[in-house]
């Protein structure tokens, strides 16, 4: 059957008035096979690998874009954990030269950032895992493109209690390195992190993974958006299959550029990560889809189950769409990238506690939430402990990226700047965890995990 | 030759000239109009022309600039593209 106007046009007004776009293109590659004893030649291997792989997808993410004249927002790389390839090299100094070489590797190619400066830890932590960590203030202070992950936990393992006691100190560290903390805006902390999650800042290229994979990110809270708003009147079921019906059409996109460009690089086409992730451009905002559900704003009584239905719908739609669905896909909602949430913190109706709860039905976690940057760091930690603990229990990915901005406090507005949008501070329990947190240790794996 | 199809779309104001000025730059660039429709939605006049671009002899952005150069000069959206997306957003 012939494409009809009415297709066409429906494709068109999505790509030019809703924002719908291909949010990126993440080719990992596998950096093992780079390490040598000799330092030197070890960096020279990285950076001509990088640079070689990213020079390519940038030209032939390119062409797709005109071929099908479908933005092809960003155009990034995910690296092996770069712990893992460092292992023989222990040194503070020879971290902070991998992370540089890497930088000047993704700037010298064109991509916007490189993911994998980081590392699997959710059981224990190795030299090189601490050296990683400690050095990582420098290293997010001292790149633009570089961006890092940890896993400390998952639902097999437990989580790893130790390594997110030092998360508090390493973020007000690299928070007073940076302007406005921006640093931190580079860093992620995961439990049941996905190994080939396309989004920045938590990609990487998973030790399970090939020499090398494309993974595609598709997005567009506009689109989603737009469809809820048309349709008011509906209930529950319907307006559920109104967001699959539309969230299977943007997975397809998603799935024909991935295919296609995977093909052109001569290499396997990985996943394509269906999430609603917010941009600052007005209405492409996952606020603005719980508002057009009905709910004044988001934060209020009933946006959970709001969260709850859209992200179960936006699975069942690009389930249908790609026989490859993988990635984190669901909702992204972070605070400062979406200008709804930044409202609804403003007005108060969204705090810190319910942007929590949220979470226990979102595909990711506390994600760009900016704090005072006098919040002691026990308790830094124990935000993160209680985001990621959600994860552990219900057998999901759970993720923390907060910016303790230094001579802040709740109500100020900062402005990152860019994709970043601004940042409203919120407020912190003024109450101590201390001494629970300094127990430390491992969280022990679930019950839900015995399953063998 | 095996024909590559794209679908040139038209969104705007509705106004004399718009099929003879893009049919025209399409004739002297050896593009082939297989289907042309047009249609009022949401109050805008849309025109989609299914068009095969095998006998195109420059590379495909320097079609996009001549279009987008019309649509500059008419005040109209004018956009390219191959007609895979449609077919992978819009059918099973």
């Amino acid at each position: 059957m012939a494409i009809t106007v009415d297709e066409v046009f429906e494709t068109a007004k999505m790509i030019l008035y809703q924002n719908l776009d291909i949010r990126t293109t993440t080719l990992g590659i596998n950096l093992k096979d780079c390490v040598d004893s000799d330092f030197r030649a070890f960096k020279k291997k990285v950076y001509d690998k990088v640079c070689k792989n990213g020079s390519i997808l940038i030209k032939e993410a390119g062409k797709l874009e005109l071929k099908y004249g479908i933005p092809i927002v960003n155009k990034r790389m995910s690296v092996t954990p770069v712990s893992i390839i460092m292992e023989a090299h222990l040194s503070k100094k020879k971290f902070l030269e991998m992370a540089m070489i890497l930088d000047k590797a993704a700037e010298d190619a064109g991509v916007d950032f490189i993911g994998g400066f980081g590392t699997l830890c959710q059981k224990g932590l190795t030299r090189s895992d601490n050296l990683l960590i400690e050095v990582l203030p420098d290293v997010l202070s001292n790149t633009k493109h570089v961006c890092s992950f940890l896993n400390v936990g998952s639902n097999v393992s437990g989580m790893n209690l130790d390594a997110v006691n030092l998360l508090g100190a390493m973020l007000k560290k690299t928070a007073g390195k940076t302007r406005n903390a921006l640093g931190c805006a580079r860093f992620v902390v995961f439990v049941n992190a996905p190994e080939d999650n396309p989004f920045m800042a938590g990609a990487f290229h998973g030790i399970g993974e090939g020499d090398s994979t494309l993974n595609i990110g598709i997005s567009g809270p506009g689109v989603v958006r737009s469809v809820v708003e048309k349709n008011k009147d509906c209930d529950l079921t319907e307006l559920s299959e109104v967001i699959k019906r539309t969230v299977f059409k943007i997975t397809r996109a998603g799935e024909l550029i991935g295919r296609e460009l995977a093909k052109n690089l001569k290499i396997p086409f990985g996943v394509v990560d269906i999430s609603l992730a917010s941009t600052t451009n007005k209405g492409d905002s996952v606020a603005d889809i719980v508002k057009a559900f009905g709910i004044e704003s988001i934060g209020a009584h009933g946006s959970t189950l709001a969260i709850a239905l859209l992200m179960d719908a936006v699975k069942k739609g690009g389930a249908m769409a790609s026989a490859n669905v993988g990635g984190l896909s669901g909702t992204f909602m972070p605070v400062s990238e979406d200008m709804g949430m930044v409202e609804a913190v403003k007005r108060k109706s969204l705090s810190l506690d319910k942007l929590e709860a949220l979470t226990a039905v979102c595909s990711v976690g506390l994600d760009m939430v900016a704090i005072p940057g006098n919040t002691p760091e026990e308790t830094i930690n124990a935000i993160i402990a209680d985001e990621l603990s959600i994860g552990i229990i219900n057998n999901k990915t759970t993720a923390v990226r907060i910016l303790p901005i230094p001579g802040k406090k709740p109500g100020d507005l900062v402005k990152l700047g860019g994709l970043l949008g601004i940042a409203p501070v919120m407020s912190v329990n003024r109450y101590s965890a201390k001494n629970f947190m300094k127990r430390g240790g491992r969280l022990p794996a679930p019950i839900t995990s015995l399953r063998n | 030759m095996k024909k590559e199809l794209s679908f040139i779309t038209v969104i705007g104001k509705d106004k004399k000239g718009i099929v003879a000025k893009i049919s025209n730059l399409l004739y002297k660039n050896n593009v082939n109009i297989e289907d042309i429709n047009q249609k009022i939605m949401e109050g805008l006049f849309v025109m989609t022309m299914l068009v095969d671009i095998s006998g195109y002899k420059y590379p495909i952005n320097k079609l996009n600039l001549s279009l987008e150069r019309i649509g500059k000069e008419m005040g109209l959206r004018i956009q390219l593209q191959h007609e895979n997306i449609f077919k992978m957003m819009h059918r099973v």
